[in-house]
């Protein structure tokens, strides 16, 4: 057949159905292989999800070296009072840092949305770089700004009143309260501002033109409407801080402040009692899974989001002279979070004794020679960090993709039962990961105590739910269309997926991977009762360089891992553009 | 022989029937349009056929091979189809060549071959120049223009559509349906479009089918489905019109105000004693004097009681004088009559159409 203009005659179709036979030969496979990539990915499923978590269950009725089961492990768990008080104590501590890290974040969130505030740019670059410092890092910075005497905060008070001891004691609950917060709020932060951004001037102008100011509306009109998103975002923080394992060991214990995490580890201390610890786990999983039930009812219920609406102008708020003292907030919150314990960490990474100060005598890069190339665990420590997140952040996306596809294209019935799987760890704190998966594969016959394969296993399994956020939202993001249009064209399923949905799916998979590769290589808790003498994360080697005082070689490993990771970030703002870690998935 | 058949074509969700029933045979080379409100069925009738969906009952033949039954389909890579999609699909990976050409490499034809026939049907949907840009630099209208290129450079069995120009502004959409009735008569391919737009239908199709609620009301001609309604649906979503119930009383028809022999009508049932009958407001007439010739029409004096006047023409509403007749009339807008001035209706019985 020829495209000539002009129409073909009665021979012409006749002509073209000869043409035809040779064009549409069929080309498409005949297997279906989907039922096999189910069974597959329920089968790893089950290996690292289910069975863990029931494992868990199970052990904490399991009789301690015996048969048979109990509930003796409860009665060690629960009856004595200064594990009730642990569980007390962290609830304390959440509240306080839900409370702490709202205050931190509702106003900067506001702020850098809806206003007219000097640096904006900059408070939203300070509140993602205090997200990607590890929280322990956080702690260990603000033990050099803070601790009894020696802090930098106190000897300045000491040098400015003459008195001869400091007024600040970062080993204390409100300290513990501070550094928590001061990593967290990023969640609110981002939980606010994305609802804020969906919210049109109207509402605001209505307001404004009864005479209310721009403070006055932002508390009446503006955050009420996205009240349901701030609360998200608390219950996020909250549940992360109990989970928190790093800021309670370096801060926690000091302070004799037992809180839920710290007294699992001592479970695990000899003789290991894994049993007590799965029994003591569990009311953690529950508080984690009400909260979450709570949350998801906050966010769906009451129409707020239709209130929002998409439509609508979105003008910013002119401050006026109050830009300033707004200003002058954030730069508070910036410095609290991230500048103040950033500043001491470099300064101690490069000095020989952090304590005597700024000098040149005091300078030396020895410190980061030290972790890179003298001591073996420290380099030991870097590599598997970065290996095992790699990995695993590799394993994740990759498993996440293929249910998130079945799903998102109903290719499988029964494909939202594994996405209800990849979402499940999400309601588990690491701490408690970690003792499920010593309970499901430390014995025989898997026996992987002390080996990369299960540090591996229980870091894919605490990333799945961000993974399968990601996959899902880039998967939605290509129209069932584009790969529909390959298959009438005469390719398979799997011809679509490779020449059309791989290549659109490429960069938001560059932000996923980079999303969850960044707290895989700070991971500490899920790592803490997993690995052996080889298989140690920078995180560890950490902690240890903290109870050996030595404070300077520490911040130049932490200084590594901060390289690493803003490396990282940069490479994704490159590839994905600036705000794909500010934004709700 | 019919290219394309379906039979009985059922395709339930839960207890809705979203396609009932449908029995439709497309001539080789015919463009069929299904047209129909949304929700009707169009969309699910359509990627029956195309393979994406199985029928839950009835089959879809093509020159005698089953294609789809309730027991299983031939996947849409291997029907020989080609479709257009509402979102148009095109692959923003790719340049508009590599797109047009992409169902040429799943055919393995050899690249000099591929070339040649992207080039000669870019340049009938006049996209020559622009065979290398990416999508993304597209307007929407030569979006559109690249899937049709797309779908007809492989030379398909059958060619789908499904509402092509609903994300098109109004003129362009003028101008791409009368592009697509072009490639049909250059190309002659056995065609099935659908769109809840009539004037789309009418300007495209070969023949049109109503589809209501999952069934297919009647399929005509474009001018058989507007002159000739014969449902109440038909006669209700194609164009305007006024229905008028009348009575059998012997050998006439009587309606509200006047009376029609029954011989003069066409489709009466001759056992049911009243009918619906349905007239176009485009049919009937209006003058302020009587005319002198009635020329076989009925006339019936009364007066304008509503009238709005929408540029290309008028729309009065004419009430009968001695009676409760109320009808739509369209005129002319050089036809200007008052609102409450007595004005004669004149209604041609063959403009009467008898519903089912
Ligand atoms: N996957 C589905 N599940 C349930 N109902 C569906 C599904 N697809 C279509 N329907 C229903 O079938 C009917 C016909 O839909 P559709 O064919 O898309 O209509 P149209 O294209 O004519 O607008 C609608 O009532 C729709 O709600
Ligand atoms: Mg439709």
């Amino acid at each position: 057949m020829s495209f000539n203009s002009k129409p073909p005659t009665a021979s012409g179709p006749a002509h073209s159905r000869s043409t035809q036979e040779r064009l549409t030969q069929p080309t498409g496979r005949g297997w279906d292989l989907t039922p096999l990539l189910w069974i597959c990915c329920a089968a790893i499923l089950v290996f690292i999800v289910v069975n863990p978590v029931a494992r868990l269950v199970l052990s904490s009725f399991e009789v301690i070296d015996g048969t048979g089961y109990t509930v003796d492990n409860y009665l060690a768990a629960f009856g004595r009072w200064r594990h009730v008080q642990a569980l007390l104590n962290t609830l304390v501590m959440a509240t306080g840092v839900s409370l702490l890290a709202a205050l931190f974040a509702v106003p900067l969130a506001w702020a850098t949305v809806r206003t007219d505030m000097p640096g904006r740019g900059f408070v939203r670059l300070g509140v993602l770089a205090a997200f990607i410092t590890p929280p322990y890092l956080g702690a260990v910075g603000w033990i050099l700004l803070a601790g009894p005497n020696a802090g930098w905060l106190n000897k300045i008070w000491m040098a400015a009143s003459g008195s001869d001891s400091g007024i600040l004691n970062i080993f204390s609950l409100s300290g513990l309260i501070l550094i928590m917060a001061g990593n967290l709020y990023f969640f609110i932060f981002v939980f606010t501002s994305t609802a804020l951004e969906l919210i049109s001037s109207e509402m605001e102008d209505a307001a404004n033109m009864l005479g209310a100011n721009a403070f006055r509306t932002a508390m009446k009109i503006t955050l009420p409407l996205v009240y349901p998103s701030i609360i998200g975002g608390v219950i996020v923080v909250f549940l992360q801080s109990i989970a928190l394992f790093g800021v309670p060991a370096l801060i926690a214990i000091p302070a004799r402040y037992p809180v839920v995490t710290t007294q699992l580890w001592q479970f695990f201390e000899s003789p290991v009692r894994a049993e007590v610890a799965a029994a003591y786990a569990l009311p953690l999983l529950g508080i984690t899974l009400a909260l979450l039930g709570l949350q998801r009812r906050l966010l769906a219920g009451r129409g707020y989001t239709t209130l929002a609406g998409k439509g609508g102008e979105r003008r910013i708020v002119r401050l006026g002279l109050w830009r300033w003292p707004m200003f002058a907030y954030a730069i508070v919150v910036m410095a609290l979070s991230v500048l103040m314990p950033l500043v001491v960490l470099v300064q101690a990474s490069l000095s020989r004794a952090w304590g005597r100060g700024f000098t040149w005598s005091n300078l030396t890069l020895d410190n980061y020679h030290f972790v890179l190339f003298e001591h073996v665990q420290a380099q030991t420590a870097i590599v598997n960090s970065v290996v095992y997140g790699g990995t695993a952040a590799m394993a994740s996306l990759a498993l996440a993709l293929c249910i998130a596809y079945m799903v998102k294209r109903n290719v499988m019935r029964g494909a939202q039962m594994l996405a209800f799987l990849c979402m499940t760890p999400f309601v588990i704190p690491g701490l408690v990961l970690a003792v499920g998966f010593y309970a499901a594969y430390t014995t025989p016959p898997f026996s992987l105590a002390g080996t990369a394969a299960i540090v591996i296993l229980a870091f894919t399994t605490r990333l799945l739910p961000i993974a399968y956020q990601n996959s899902a939202a880039g998967i939605a993001s290509i129209h069932p269309e584009m790969e529909e249009a390959v298959r009438i064209l005469g390719g398979s399923r799997a011809t679509a997926i490779r020449r059309v949905v791989a290549p659109l799916l490429k960069r938001p998979l560059v932000g996923a991977w980079i999303l969850v590769f960044i707290p895989a290589c700070q991971e500490l808790s899920t790592a803490i009762f997993l690995t052996g003498p080889k298989t140690r994360v920078m995180s560890m080697v950490m902690l240890d360089f903290s109870e050996e005082g030595r404070l300077e070689q520490l911040s130049a490993l932490g200084g590594v891992l901060l390289v690493i990771t803003v490396a990282i970030v940069i490479l994704g703002f490159r590839i994905v553009g600036r705000d794909f870690m500010l934004r709700r998935a | 022989m019919p290219t394309l058949r379906l039979k009985n074509l059922t395709r339930a969700y839960g207890q809705i029937r979203a396609v009932d029933n449908v029995d439709l045979d497309i001539r080789d080379g015919e463009f069929l349009s299904l047209l129909g409100p949304s929700g009707c069925g169009k969309t699910t009738t359509l990627r029956m056929i195309a393979g994406f969906i199985d029928p839950s009952g009835g089959t879809i033949e093509v020159d005698g091979r089953v294609l789809s039954s309730a027991s299983g389909s031939v996947p849409p890579e291997r029907r020989g189809m080609s479709m257009i999609f509402q979102s148009y699909a095109i692959w923003p990976n790719m340049t508009v060549a590599e797109n047009v050409g992409f169902g040429l490499v799943l055919r393995k034809l050899p690249s000099a071959e591929i070339k040649q026939r992207v080039g000669q049907v870019l340049d009938v949907v006049q996209l020559g120049t622009l065979a290398h840009r990416y999508p993304a630099e597209l307007s929407g209208g030569q979006q559109q223009r690249v899937a049709l290129a797309r779908a007809i450079v492989v030379q398909p069995s059958v060619l789908l559509l499904d509402e092509p120009l609903s994300n098109l502004d109004a003129n362009l959409r003028e101008e791409m349906r009368t592009e697509i009735r072009r490639l049909h008569e250059a190309f002659r391919i056995t065609t099935v479009y659908v769109t809840h737009d009539q004037a789309e239908a009418m300007a495209t199709s070969d023949r049109i089918a109503v589809m209501n609620r999952g069934r297919v009301e009647q399929v005509d001609a474009p001018y058989t489905i507007y002159a000739r309604p014969r449902t109440r649906f038909v006669a209700g979503f194609i164009g305007r019109t006024n229905f008028i119930e009348g009575r059998r009383d012997r050998s006439q028809i009587r309606f509200d105000g006047f009376a029609v022999d029954a011989a003069r009508l066409e489709g009466v049932d001759a056992t049911a004693s009243t009918i619906t009958a349905s007239v176009r407001p485009q049919s009937l007439s209006l003058s302020s004097e009587r005319p002198a010739d009635a020329d076989g029409r009925i006339q019936i004096p009364g007066r304008i009681v509503e009238r709005t006047f929408l540029g290309e023409h008028w729309d009065y509403v004419f009430a009968a004088a001695s009676s409760n007749l109320r009808l739509k009339v369209a005129a002319r807008p050089s036809d200007v009559f008052a609102v409450d001035t007595d004005t004669w209706l004149a209604l041609d019985p063959k403009q009467l159409v008898v519903i089912q």
